[in-house]
């Protein structure tokens, strides 16, 4: 069985269709690209469309690096840019997907991932991954190591952007975020709609049509 | 013999004094300009102003720099891989600016270009926006993120030539271009060093123009891959070995 990283992982890559650029953040998300299909081409930014798999032994090189400094190979068909350049193909209004992870997401889709209180990593890319990429799609687990309840009705901590987040993929469930609200689409096996808000602040919206996730 | 702009370690190291605002490429401690990086350090500036995209990780460049007591404030994007400065930030000791990242090039563009700065819906609605102009263009909302020049840039480049045109391979472009153009003095660390037109003059992303000092290195380490990586390999092959 995966676990829970790996299995929210999965369930995001589901989201990217045929021919997409997409940008992983780091942690849970970077493990998307296991499971995706391999038109899709994933974007560093530090400047290279077309990330492939972590280089080993002799390919291993050190002008193939993706932003956390691992080493790849890229895929047939890659491009390589400067840092400025790759921001504007983030903000260009084509990439079709970015996944991050947060520490709070808001119904109205606000997230915040960048600072908690003592604590400030900086926003790096992610504001404008928030507000370029066509959907952005939260990856992280449901509670906080602490118990805190990470889906709030507002952000206390300092935001990375306003009303941006499209889809909640986390090990419990899968919520969109709408315009009428939060809406549950998939629940886990052995979990309950009940179980899910009452881990989360915000009213959900419970459809009909909700399923299990896929195991 | 005609040299062009190839310097050595003590030509660069005379360049460095205390007080200065000093812009490093590279991210991650990924293909940063290592060489230039120990020259700094060695000359020992301090109260130095460094415009890095992170902070990279203790015990590596940047972070020796900070580690050191060099450096009294950081112009950056992301400090999470350094909890050293992290902590001597909260301290009050370290003074950071943050800046999204895809400003934070744009501010150096800009400031390399000419430009006043740059109009961006990056940061609007957030702390980024506090202090800054909003400007209405065509009934959109912009937040105006101004320009940003160094006094010194160090950056690297794969191949360099006598009049300090550059090209790049992979991602060792990442900032380096860019932040090239953006100080008084631009002091470049290559990896390979290469006559007059041996560059396909479609192949040079930087013309010579823009660079000062060209340092053609200790070619070890040039060649190794990443001082991390390197570092990782090596705990590797000692577990292996035991």
């Amino acid at each position: 069985m995966l676990d829970n990283r790996r299995f929210i992982a999965r369930r995001c890559a589901q989201y990217f269709h045929e021919g997409d650029v997409v940008n992983l953040g780091i942690g849970i998300p970077s493990a998307c690209s296991d499971y995706a299909n391999p038109t899709i081409a994933f974007q560093t930014e530090n400047g290279l469309i077309g990330v492939g798999p972590v280089s080993k032994k002799l390919a291993i090189c050190d002008t193939f690096q993706n932003a956390g400094g691992i080493n790849f190979n890229p895929v047939m068909g890659a491009s390589a840019f400067d840092t400025a350049y790759s921001f504007v193909v983030i903000r260009s209004g084509r990439m079709a997907a970015t996944v991050l992870g947060a520490l709070q997401v808001s119904e109205d889709g606000d997230i915040a991932n960048w600072a908690s209180p003592g604590r400030a990593f900086g926003m790096g890319g992610a504001m404008d991954l928030c507000n370029g990429a066509k959907k952005v799609i939260v990856a992280m687990e449901l509670l906080a190591k602490n118990g805190d309840k990470k889906i709030v009705k507002k952000c206390s901590y300092p935001l990375t952007a306003l009303h941006c987040v499209d889809h909640i993929v986390t090990e419990q469930c899968v919520i969109d975020v709408t315009p009428e609200g939060l809406v549950l689409r998939e629940v886990r096996q052995g979990k309950t709609p009940e179980d899910i808000q009452a881990a989360i602040e915000p009213d959900l919206i419970i459809p009909d049509d909700w399923t299990y996730m896929e195991e | 013999m005609d040299i062009g702009k190839v310097r050595t370690r003590e030509q660069i190291m005379a360049c460095f004094k205390d007080g200065q605002t000093i812009a490093v490429g590279g991210q991650a401690g990924a293909y940063m300009p290592w060489n230039l990086l120990d020259m700094l350090e060695e000359s020992g500036a301090k109260h130095l102003t460094i415009i890095s995209i992170d902070a990279t990780n203790p015990g590596f460049a940047i972070s020796r720099l900070i580690e050191n007591g060099q450096v009294d404030k950081m112009i950056t994007t992301h400090i999470g891989t350094n909890p050293i400065a992290s902590k001597l930030m909260l301290d009050g000791k370290l003074e950071i600016e943050l800046c999204p990242m895809g400003s934070f090039m744009e501010r150096l563009r800009c400031g390399g270009g000419g430009l006043g700065g740059v109009l961006t819906k990056t940061g609007l609605g957030t702390i980024v926006e506090e202090g800054k102009q909003i400007i209405e263009v065509k009934g959109e909302k912009y937040l105006l993120e101004e320009a940003l020049r160094a006094d010194v840039a160090l950056t690297r480049a794969r191949f360099a030539d006598p009049l300090g045109n550059l090209a790049y391979h992979g991602t060792g472009t990442a900032s380096h271009p860019v932040i090239a153009t953006c100080a008084d003095l631009s002091i470049v660390q290559c990896d390979l060093y290469c006559d007059l037109n041996e560059l396909g003059v479609d192949q040079i992303r930087v013309p010579g123009m823009f660079v000062d000092m060209i340092y053609t290195g200790e070619q070890d380490s040039n060649r190794i891959i990443g001082r991390i990586k390197t570092a990782q390999i090596l705990k590797e092959e000692a577990k292996n070995n035991a």
